[in-house]
């Protein structure tokens, strides 16, 4: 017990944070209930997913600039063939798209092992060619989603059999974020390639001394982040109906969750669930403020210092703290 | 007992040269662009077109210098372009009210302040670079906005002195190379000969060691970061009398193009190694490719992919021309 609180203290310092500012949200707002819970969960879907897949990455030892390139080209991938192909086959299309994400990452990896040109560089290039790929798909917002593809990220959950209101408080995006984070990442953690992800960005000349191979991994842990980037993109597309070629504001939102949920960004630590809760508490905070009518843009001055003065703080108590 | 005499084919000396002066391929790249410009578009080669590329490479090259300091530390500045619109706007709406010189000075002192508050992340407490460096920037995107509806009324106004860098000529010279050869100079010679401009190189090349050799790397830092701010700065104040426009994005859209810049100028992101000079023609086959692209009517999207891909390209080259020693 105490090992599990100790390991996952920073995890659950972050919870409580995002209870307290649930209770707050509920005292500010006493009519916010289970319509305010959704939107919330669906205004932080797309978040969440792309932190994953930028928190795989960084674990990795890497940095991905392109991911919110990739989800715009997601968006409009799904966007666009869910209205050339019609309803029956949306199925098809989530299908299409997602191998689309996991080739778009993919091609990252393999460019930044082949280049052997520095991430950052690469993916610095790889955010103008995706953007300029978007745009050559789609040149303004458009297309359509197929509608019980929408439904399955908007409204509270129904369970037959259970009385509605026992689960409509818990909303469907959730889920679905939940459902795809434990299908993907939990059995990738426990297996050679996650641990392989987690030794080259630990100690590249170690992991490479002890077998791993390293090229391979990397490309592996971009192709991942590809993926979560296009259910990112997916899911942008099916909370607002219509594909966007302009990439949103994910980048920034992505590394500032993954640091603030306790990721190193020298790689090699940290888990998933922290930079998850950290994207709920940026996104409860920003409704707070919202909700108390502060102006939008001294939300993001906050949303700024409070990242700022987290990796400050967490930079002096590494220092502190054993070398 | 006779030494072996080595021998080395021509192509080995000329790979040689290239690797001991990184820039030469580049100069040749930015002819080569010039040339194909000039195949494609016979006749545009003229004073008038050099004058107008030369005009848009400098705030380019000045804001890549903020990238080729820092990352000669193995650092990076995000918050360049924020910093150099938070200039530009600030000195527009407060001309009308202050008046220029007054206006510039007030500019600037955000601009240090940012720089400032990176120095202090960056160097004290050891945050990585980019992390600190977009907080910094998302900070001063929030506070521009706040400020730009305290000053909604005012109108705006360039000072003089920055309308005339910005937009006249002399000799068919943009007169914006009054600034920027004097800054060029300057930090050409501050890499290059002061203890300064070694010390970026030091601890770039080998953190621990410089800091064994008694080198205070936090105050190195702190200067370092500083300055870049106000250089920064001082772009924003040029760009806004190039464009004659202050908007809330002024200078947001040089911010990439000058990390990439820097980059395609043969610094390594790694810190230790690269040069301003390397930088300067970064920013102009940047600026040349700009016009090729725009040139060759192509749709916008297709127009930023070849963009991403030819400094993908020019970078995996340059990576294995001078990697190799």
């Amino acid at each position: 017990m105490t090992r599990f609180l100790t390991r996952h203290s920073w995890s659950l310092g972050l919870f409580a944070i995002l209870v307290i500012l649930l209770v707050a949200t509920r005292i500010i707002q006493p009519n916010f209930g289970a319509s305010g819970l959704d939107s919330l969960a669906r205004a932080a879907l797309p978040f969440a997913f792309a932190t994953i897949g930028m928190g795989i990455v960084v674990i990795a030892g890497g940095i991905d600039l392109s991911i919110a390139s990739i989800m715009a080209v997601a968006g409009v991938i799904a966007a666009l063939l869910m209205q050339q192909m019609g309803d029956a086959s949306a199925g098809l299309v989530v299908l299409i798209v997602l191998l689309a994400g996991v080739a778009m990452g993919a091609i990252n990896g393999l460019l930044i092992v082949l280049t052997r040109v520095p991430d950052i560089v690469v993916t610095l290039a790889m955010l103008f060619v995706w953007e300029g790929v978007a745009l050559l798909i789609l040149n303004a917002p458009g297309g359509t989603a197929a509608p019980w593809l929408r439904a399955l990220v908007v409204g509270g959950v129904t369970i037959p059999g259970l009385p509605p209101e026992l689960t409509a408080w818990l909303p469907r995006a959730f889920v679905v974020l939940v459902a795809f984070t434990l299908i993907i990442w939990l059995p990738l953690r426990r297996s050679k390639l996650g641990l392989s992800i987690y030794a080259i960005g630990s100690d590249q000349n170690a992991a490479f001394r002890s077998g791993v191979p390293i090229g391979m991994t990397r490309v592996a842990a971009y192709a991942f982040a590809g993926l979560f980037a296009a259910l990112g993109g997916l899911s942008i597309t099916l909370s607002t109906g219509i594909g966007e070629p302009i990439a949103g504001p994910y980048l920034l939102a992505s590394v500032a969750a993954v640091v603030l949920g306790g990721i190193s960004l020298t790689g090699g630590r940290g888990g998933l669930l922290g930079p998850i809760i950290a994207v709920f508490i940026l996104r409860t905070l920003r409704l707070d403020l919202t909700l108390l009518s502060v102006d939008p843009n001294v939300t993001t001055i906050i949303e700024g210092i409070i990242m700022v003065a987290v990796v400050m703080i967490g930079g002096l108590l590494a220092m502190r703290g054993p070398r | 007992m006779a030494t072996p005499v080595e021998t080395i084919s021509p192509l080995q000396y000329a790979a040689r040269i290239i690797r001991e002066n990184p820039v030469i391929p580049l100069i040749l790249l930015l002819c080569a662009l010039v040339g194909l410009l000039e195949g494609l578009q016979p006749g545009i080669f003229n004073e008038r077109w050099v004058g107008n590329t030369i005009r848009f490479a400098i705030p380019l090259a000045m804001l890549a210098a903020c990238q080729t300091l820092t990352m000669l530390t193995g650092g990076i500045d995000l918050s360049a372009g924020v910093v150099a619109t938070v200039s530009a706007f600030v000195v527009a709406t407060l001309t009308p009210l202050v008046g220029g010189p007054a206006a510039i000075v007030l500019a600037l002192v955000p601009a240090v302040l940012m720089g400032l508050v990176n120095g202090f992340g960056v160097g004290i407490c050891r945050v990585h670079p980019l992390i600190m460096t977009l907080g910094t920037g998302l900070i001063g995107t929030g506070c521009l906005q706040v400020y730009q509806r305290y000053v909604i009324n005012t109108g705006s106004e360039i000072p003089g002195f920055f309308e005339f860098l910005g937009t006249g000529r002399t000799f068919g010279m943009p007169n914006a190379l009054y600034l920027f050869v004097p800054f060029a100079i300057l930090i050409l010679w501050g890499l290059r000969r002061t203890g300064f401009g070694r010390l970026l190189y030091a601890l770039g090349a080998n953190e621990n060691a410089t800091r064994l050799s008694g080198v205070r790397s936090w105050q190195v830092l702190m200067a370092l970061y500083t300055v870049v701010g106000l250089i920064a700065g001082i772009t924003g104040l040029l760009y806004v009398g190039i464009i004659r426009a202050p908007s809330l994005s002024l200078a947001n859209s040089l911010m990439l193009p000058s990390v990439a810049a820097a980059v395609i100028g043969g610094t390594s992101i790694f810190g230790g190694r690269g040069s301003y000079s390397g930088t300067i023609v970064g920013a102009l086959i940047l600026t040349v490719l700009g016009t090729l692209l725009t040139l060759l009517q192509i749709p916008e999207g297709a127009r930023r992919l070849l963009f991403g891909a030819i400094i993908l390209a020019v970078t995996a080259v340059y990576v294995r021309i001078t990697d190799q020693s």
